[in-house]
């Protein structure tokens, strides 16, 4: 009478699932953590283009967007299919740019007003005479700095 | 009645409603593209001024038209070829006396610029030209000046002239960054980007 009885076979025990969650949390917390969520629902079609010769945008709170494109497919039976502005969350004409800049300017501090940067993210599909009103529009308000926003990538796939 | 002992709450859901958030995020996750093309614009002017006298030879126009087709110096021109062009415009170096450049490789062809300091960029479009292509043109056009400021940034300080601009935007770089500053500025100022947008065709 051994003590130390050859154990009988009693197949491999379970893995044990009980440090699952806590795996499942830590993934669930980073995606949390970096999730940015939209500020403005968009309301055109925005398939930017692609550049190469790019520079990175730092700081959010200093960058004022501008969408233009056509309207989405939900919104076409109401606004048209021709290319569209749109500020905040709903369509706008050129001349309410400089208006939607102004009130942008408002919520800033004063010394940070000089830099602000208008990010204008227009569709690769756009007239450029669109573009050149709005630019336009943005020389009146002085809002000089401007960001083409585009795709990292090779700028010859915007010709297809 | 004898009182039950509070009963052990199962936790073995716990790792699907887990799953279930976590799906839910990886779903709702937009990665935001902020990088892209910066440019200043030039102040509004509300009266019509007399444009400044340039030569000639100085001026590289690019007209983009409708059809999105190239039209670079009264040439019909592919996008493809446009960099290199632009580069050896600005390069020359046709210039002597007093405007000679001291650092251009270029042939020095008496009909294109004299050195990168006179030589201006035009880029004019037609309101029917899109946006993409638009990008595409100002892209190589960055290009071609951003390789002329490689190549002198290589030369005087033996770094590309984008890495000093990286690592001068680099929090965690170690180097002395106002030395990089004045660099920086030095190759801006061998090699100040001049590209002027003239109001588009219609």
């Amino acid at each position: 009478m051994s003590k130390f009885k050859k154990k009988t076979n009693e197949g491999q025990p379970a893995i044990s699932t009980a440090s699952l969650p806590d795996i499942v949390f830590m993934l669930l917390f980073f995606f949390m953590v970096v999730t940015v969520m939209r500020q403005n629902t968009l309301m055109v079609q925005n398939k930017l283009p692609y550049a190469n010769q790019v520079e990175k945008l730092d700081k959010k709170d200093l960058v004022m967007y501008i969408y233009a494109g056509k309207p989405s497919p939900r919104y076409q039976q109401r606004f048209g299919t021709e290319a569209r502005i749109q500020l905040n969350d709903k369509f706008a004409s050129v001349s309410e740019v400089q208006q939607f800049i102004f009130a942008e300017r408002e919520t800033k501090r004063e010394e940070l007003i000089p830099y602000l940067t208008t990010a204008l993210k227009v569709d690769v599909e756009t007239n450029m005479g669109l573009v050149s009103d709005i630019k336009q529009e943005l020389r009146k308000a002085e809002a000089l700095k401007i960001n083409y926003t585009t795709l990292q990538g090779d700028a010859l796939r915007n010709m297809e | 009645m004898a009182r039950r002992a509070a009963q052990e709450v199962n936790a073995g859901s716990m790792a699907d409603i887990a799953f279930l958030l976590l799906i839910f995020f990886l779903v709702t996750t937009t990665i935001e593209t902020d990088s892209g093309i910066s440019r200043k614009l030039p102040p509004w002017q509300p009266e019509e001024q007399e444009p400044p006298v340039i030569k000639q030879r100085n001026i590289f126009t690019v007209l983009v038209n409708r059809n999105n087709e190239l039209l670079v110096e009264d040439e019909f021109m592919e996008i493809e070829e446009l960099r290199q062009a632009a580069f050896e415009f600005l390069d020359n170096g046709g210039g002597t006396g007093d405007e000679a450049c001291d650092f251009c490789q270029g042939p020095g062809d008496p009909s294109s610029s004299v050195n990168p300091q006179k030589a201006i960029i035009s880029l004019v479009n037609n309101r029917g030209t899109e946006y993409g292509t638009y990008i595409a043109v100002q892209n190589e056009l960055v290009a071609a000046y951003n390789q002329l400021r490689d190549r002198e940034a290589q030369r005087m300080f033996g770094k590309s002239f984008t890495q000093m601009e990286k690592d001068y935007n680099d929090p965690n770089y170690t180097g002395n960054k106002d030395k990089l500053k004045d660099q920086i500025e030095v190759i801006k100022d061998m090699i100040p980007q001049k590209l002027s947008e003239a109001e588009p065709t219609s």
